[in-house]
C-alpha cells in the first residue's frame, strides 16, 4: 500500500479509530477464505494494477474509468463506523470519494432505478476462489438503490490510514456505506450496472432469510442467530476493555439516511 | 497390530495427571494473549470459539478411546475420565465466556439466545447433558451406579453429536472444517453399532479371550 494524500473532510467521529493492525487483519474476503486472518494471509499474490471499473446499463455515457481516474478524484479522508453483520464494530478512517461523483460522469438515465456491483473473479490470484470447496458463487454481487447509491455518505474507497487500500480490504477500489452492514461494502469492484431492476446480492442469495437486500443497520431486528443489539467494537484492549456496546439505528447515521426509507417496514425489508 | 512401547505401570497415574496439565494448555494460553490484548481482531469471539473447538475435540478423543481398544489392542481407558472431564470443563469455559465476557451477564438476551437460536439451545442442551456425566466422573459413582453408570454415560453420543452440530450451524457458510468434525463424530457413532458384531467375529477368528466390558 503506497502513500496516498487526501484533503480532510467534515466526517469526523469523535470515538477512537481502531488500530490499524486490526482493520487490515480482521477481514472478510472470502475470495481469500472464510477465516478472519485469511485475507491478509493469503492476498500477497493479488495484483491491484493495472485496473479498470467498466460502468455500463441505463446510462447515457457508459464507459471504463481506469485506477488512475479514480486517484485523479477529489479524494477525502472519512472516519466511518463500520458494523459487520457478525456484531462486531469498527471506526475506520478511509480514504475515496462519493459514488455520486462518478455515476455523474456516465449520467444514468431517467429509467435507472437501482445499481449493481461486481467484484473481480481471479481463481489464479484468490486462493478461496477455487479448490473443490467454494464458500460462495462467484463472482460476489451487491446492490443498492439509486438514491442510496447517490447518498452523500456513501463512497467509493481507494485508500484507508493515508495509504492505498491493502489487497485483504478490497484494494484497489471498494464500496463503502456506513450505515449498511458491512457485507454490502463490495471490494475490487470490476463492474458498475445502472438498472432498473433490483439486482441478486450475494449473501441474500445464500441465505435470503439471514441477510437481505437493504441490510440496514438496526439494532430492532435480530439476525436469526444473534441479536443485532449490541456489537463488539474491535481493538479496545483485549478481554476487559469494555467493548461491547449498544447498535444504533443506522449505525448512527439515521439523521442524514432514515428519511431514504419513510414509509418502509424494515422488519420485512431487513 | 501396531505396538506401541508399554508405559510402565508406575507412571500410569503420573500420566493421567500429565494430560489434564497439557489438556489446559490452550484455554490457559488463549486467556493469556486474550486478556492482555494479543488475540487480533475480535479477542473475545476468537476466545470463545477456541475453548468450543477444544471441547469438541476432547469430547472426540473421549469417543475415540474404545475404538483404538478394539481396532488396534490399545487400551488407553485409564485416559478417558481426563478427556471426558476436559471436555465438560471447555464446554464450561465456553459458555462462561459467551455469558460474561461476550454478554456481560445480560441474562434476559442469554435466555432469548438459548430459546429462540436453534444452534444456541443443541449447544446449551449438550451442556446439560454433560453435567451429570461429570459429576458421576469418580469411583464412588461407578459403584455406587453400577450398570445404569453405563447406560447414563451413553448420552456422550447425543452430547457429541450436538457439539458437532451446534459448531456446523454456527458458521455463516458450513466449510471443511465443520464438514470434518460431522463426518469424525458420525464415525465414531457409527461404529457403536458394528462393535458388537465386530468384536464377535474377531473373537470367532483370533479365538482371543474377551476385549473387557462395553464402552
Amino acid at each position: 500500500a503506497a502513500e496516498l494524500k487526501a484533503a480532510a473532510s467534515a466526517f469526523k467521529l469523535d470515538e477512537p479509530t481502531t488500530p490499524e493492525k486490526d482493520v487490515t487483519n480482521y477481514n472478510n474476503f472470502y475470495e481469500f477464505g472464510t477465516g478472519k486472518a485469511d485475507p491478509a494471509a493469503n492476498s500477497a499474490d493479488f495484483k491491484p494494477t493495472p485496473w479498470t471499473i467498466k460502468v455500463e446499463g441505463m446510462v447515457s455515457k457508459p464507459r471504463e474509468f481506469g485506477l488512475e481516474d479514480l486517484l485523479a478524484m477529489p479524494l477525502e479522508e472519512r472516519t466511518y463506523r463500520m458494523r459487520c453483520v457478525e456484531a462486531w464494530s469498527m471506526v475506520i478512517p478511509w480514504i475515496g470519494f462519493p459514488l455520486a461523483s462518478l455515476l455523474d460522469k456516465v449520467e444514468p438515465l431517467g429509467s435507472a432505478k437501482y445499481v449493481a456491483f461486481e467484484t473481480v473473479v481471479r481463481p489464479e490470484q484468490m486462493p478461496g476462489q477455487s479448490g473443490y470447496f467454494q464458500p460462495l458463487p462467484w463472482p460476489y454481487v451487491e446492490g443498492l438503490r439509486l438514491d442510496e447509491a447517490r447518498h452523500p455518505l456513501t463512497i467509493l474507497s481507494v485508500g484507508l490510514y493515508g495509504r492505498t487500500l491493502p489487497n485483504q480490504n478490497g484494494a484497489p477500489v471498494r464500496l463503502v456505506v456506513p450505515w449498511k452492514y458491512g457485507f454490502k461494502g463490495i471490494k475490487s469492484i470490476v463492474k458498475i450496472t445502472l438498472t432498473d431492476k433490483q439486482p441478486p446480492t450475494t449473501w441474500n442469495l445464500s441465505a435470503a432469510n439471514e441477510y437481505g437486500f437493504y441490510a440496514n443497520v438496526n439494532p430492532a431486528v435480530d439476525h436469526p442467530r444473534w441479536s443485532q443489539a449490541t456489537e463488539n467494537r474491535i481493538g479496545e484492549g483485549g478481554f476487559f476493555g469494555g467493548s461491547r456496546r449498544d447498535t444504533l439505528p443506522f449505525n448512527g447515521y439515521g439523521e442524514e439516511v432514515a428519511s431514504l426509507y419513510a414509509g418502509m417496514d424494515l422488519a420485512a425489508n431487513f | 497390530m501396531i505396538a506401541l512401547p508399554a508405559l510402565p505401570r508406575k507412571y500410569h497415574g503420573a500420566s493421567v495427571w500429565a494430560l489434564y496439565a497439557l489438556g489446559f494448555v490452550p484455554a490457559i494460553s488463549g486467556f493469556y494473549l486474550g486478556a492482555t490484548g494479543q488475540l487480533p481482531g475480535n479477542a473475545i469471539k476468537e476466545f470463545e470459539h477456541l475453548l468450543g473447538i477444544w471441547a469438541l475435540r476432547f469430547l472426540i478423543a473421549t469417543l475415540c478411546i474404545t475404538p483404538i481398544r478394539d481396532l488396534f489392542g490399545i487400551n488407553w481407558i485409564r485416559y478417558r475420565r481426563a478427556l471426558g472431564l476436559l471436555a465438560f470443563w471447555y464446554v464450561a469455559m465456553h459458555f462462561s465466556t459467551y455469558m460474561i465476557l461476550d454478554k456481560y451477564l445480560d441474562f434476559p438476551q442469554i435466555v432469548a439466545d438459548i430459546a429462540k437460536r436453534p444452534f444456541i439451545t443443541i449447544g446449551m442442551a449438550g451442556f446439560v447433558m454433560l453435567i451429570p456425566l461429570a459429576l458421576t466422573s469418580n469411583n464412588w459413582s461407578i459403584r455406587r451406579l453400577g450398570p445404569r453408570w453405563n447406560r447414563l454415560h451413553k448420552l456422550v453420543y447425543v452430547i457429541a453429536a450436538a457439539g458437532a452440530l451446534h459448531f456446523a450451524m454456527s458458521v455463516k457458510v458450513v466449510g471443511p472444517e465443520q464438514m470434518i468434525y460431522i463426518a469424525v463424530v458420525t464415525a465414531l457413532l457409527v461404529w457403536r453399532l458394528f462393535r458388537p458384531r465386530f468384536n464377535q467375529w474377531r473373537r470367532g477368528t483370533a479365538g482371543r479371550p474377551g476385549m473387557g466390558r462395553a464402552a
